[in-house]
């Protein structure tokens, strides 16, 4: 059990320097030849006007924060899944889980009412 | 059936290797093997993109570099190497230098979990499809650091509708593959395979979730920014995507990360919905095992080729089109699915009944899924109306009335 997660630990060790290798090949076979107009930020070929990290809408915190509250749950459903066939999980249980799940579909539907979910 | 390092090891250790060692060498050669075969794996999909994107469009495609053009991607690769690296020099250092290698990362990582045949999985661990699903996030933080990073406006743009995106289509990706593990009761990418080989290939459970499966599809398009859902790189909107700023090999590192995580995803559907390394032939000595693999590469090409045929033939989705088909039609099919599921398995009936409960609960998401979608297209009037009314005819394409 232990020999499988060292595998997924070496190779995520493998993955970071498989980039990592590949773009300082390229960073030594390429040329290197920086001046400021090549430096300067593309954006389309003109100069940027103004900052470029700026405010941006309410709404992505929205989608963030509904997404956050339905990964957490969803998350918690895997393990559910798993214990099913189990002759303990009976239908009490199933009943919790189905109020579970009906106190995410209420949140959903809180939020589509407010106009959460619509986009401008 | 003992897993691929068990055999290895025994073999080494047979051969007099203290078991230290032999421990070592198996998981580095399994590590080596993965980390070689992905970037193969790429090479030869961006060659098959542009060969079936080109026919779709009636042209010929790569022909020149090796034989039917195979080696133009070798080819881009070694132009790629010998381009300058540009570091702009307003960009967050860490934030810009750190997103191409972790978009390979996630995506190389997934590749340890999904099986190639019996016995021949990366590892077999009991979470896999818990894995998938976790390691799937670690893109989607690649592209929004690449975004915020470049400091651009249109790659942060790009950068929050990465977030929109891949967030929302995360929850009915992780909904749809949830109705299997319920149904089959393990997370284990090999015992799913296993389960699917009875009953002469209907025992795979495509044919038992139709719903999960189309579903599952869809979002895995979003999930790897696959056509109609390429808001994120709508060239014509937002220039290029997250990815403007970069050059040479961290472009590269974008391009191949995008193109495994279709893949991942084509492979992580056949294991689950298509029977895995299912098929005629497979418990037959010594053949066997290669048929079993053969199947399994045939199943995931066939799903990336049917990416490809949507991403060569679909429109591109408008932003709210694209929120509300996921927050307001895919979410709630899927809790209703799983919800239906759930009753059904725990009612003390003969198996052949539930199945067939939860094949009508499947057929009745698709139909009432596609039913939304298709008067959602009515209403929006796709192609019977005109984006705006022009005062006179001149410039239109509209034959004048006599």
């Amino acid at each position: 059990m232990l020999l499988k997660y060292a595998f997924i630990f070496i190779l995520s060790g493998f993955a970071l320097v498989l980039p990592l290798v590949s773009i300082v090949a390229g960073a030594i076979l390429g040329p290197r030849k920086p001046d400021p107009v090549k430096n300067d930020i593309y954006e389309s070929g003109l100069n940027t006007i103004g900052d470029t990290w700026i405010q941006f809408r309410a709404q992505f915190y929205l989608i963030g924060l509904v997404f956050l509250v339905f990964d957490l749950e969803v998350v918690f459903l895997y393990p559910i899944a798993m214990a099913y066939g189990r002759p303990e999980f009976g239908m009490a249980a199933v009943l919790v889980t189905l109020l579970f799940m009906a106190l995410l579909i209420v949140g959903l539907i809180y939020d589509w009412r407010k106009g959460g979910l619509e986009w401008q | 059936m003992a897993e691929w390092y068990q055999v290895l090891m025994a073999a080494l250790v047979g051969a007099g290797v203290p078991e230290w060692i032999a421990t070592a060498i198996a998981l580095l050669v399994g590590v080596t093997a993965i980390g070689l075969v992905a970037p193969l794996i790429a090479l030869i999909l961006v060659w098959l993109l542009r060969k079936v994107i080109s026919r779709i469009q009636d042209r010929i495609g790569p022909n020149r570099v090796g034989p039917f053009g195979l080696l133009q991607t070798i080819a881009d690769i070694v132009k790629l190497l010998s381009k300058e690296g540009i570091n702009p020099s307003r960009a967050d250092f860490m934030a810009y230098n750190l997103a191409p290698i972790l978009s390979v990362f996630g995506v190389l990582l997934l590749f340890a979990v999904v099986p190639v045949t019996r016995g021949l999985i990366g590892v077999d661990i009991n979470v896999g499809v818990l894995y998938i699903v976790a390691l799937g996030s670690i893109g989607i933080m690649a592209a929004l650091m690449a975004g915020w990073g470049s400091n651009n406006k249109y790659a942060l743009l790009s950068g929050f509708r990465v977030v929109a995106q891949l967030l929302s289509y995360e929850i009915p990706l992780v909904l749809s593959m949830l109705a299997v593990v319920l149904y089959a009761g393990t997370m284990r990418f090999g015992e799913l395979a296993e389960q699917q080989g009875n009953f002469l290939g209907l025992g795979w459970y495509v044919f038992l979730m139709p719903g999960a499966a189309l579903i599952f599809f869809v979002c895995a398009l979003a999930e790897s920014e696959q056509t109609p859902f390429d808001l994120l790189e709508a060239e014509s909107e937002l220039i290029a995507g997250f990815h403007i700023e970069y050059s040479g090999m961290r472009f590269a590192m974008f391009f191949l990360a995008q193109f495994l995580s279709g893949f991942v995803f084509a492979w992580v559907g056949a294991a689950m919905f298509l029977g895995g390394w299912q098929g005629p032939g497979v418990d037959l000595p010594g053949i066997g095992g290669f048929l079993a693999a053969g199947y399994m590469m045939i199943k995931t090409f066939a799903i990336y080729l049917l990416m490809i045929w949507v991403r060569g033939t679909f429109p591109r989705l408008r932003v709210d089109q694209m929120m509300s088909f996921c927050w307001k039609i895919l979410v709630p099919l899927t809790v209703g699915l799983i919800s239906w599921q759930m009753v059904v398995q725990v009612l003390d009936l003969p198996i052949p009944v539930i199945a067939v409960l939860v094949l009508v609960g499947n057929l009745l998401v698709m139909g009432i899924g596609l039913y939304a979608v298709g008067r959602a297209i009515r209403q929006e009037g796709f192609r019977t109306k005109r984006a705006f009314t022009p005062d006179s005819l001149i410039g239109t394409v509209q034959p004048v009335a006599e």
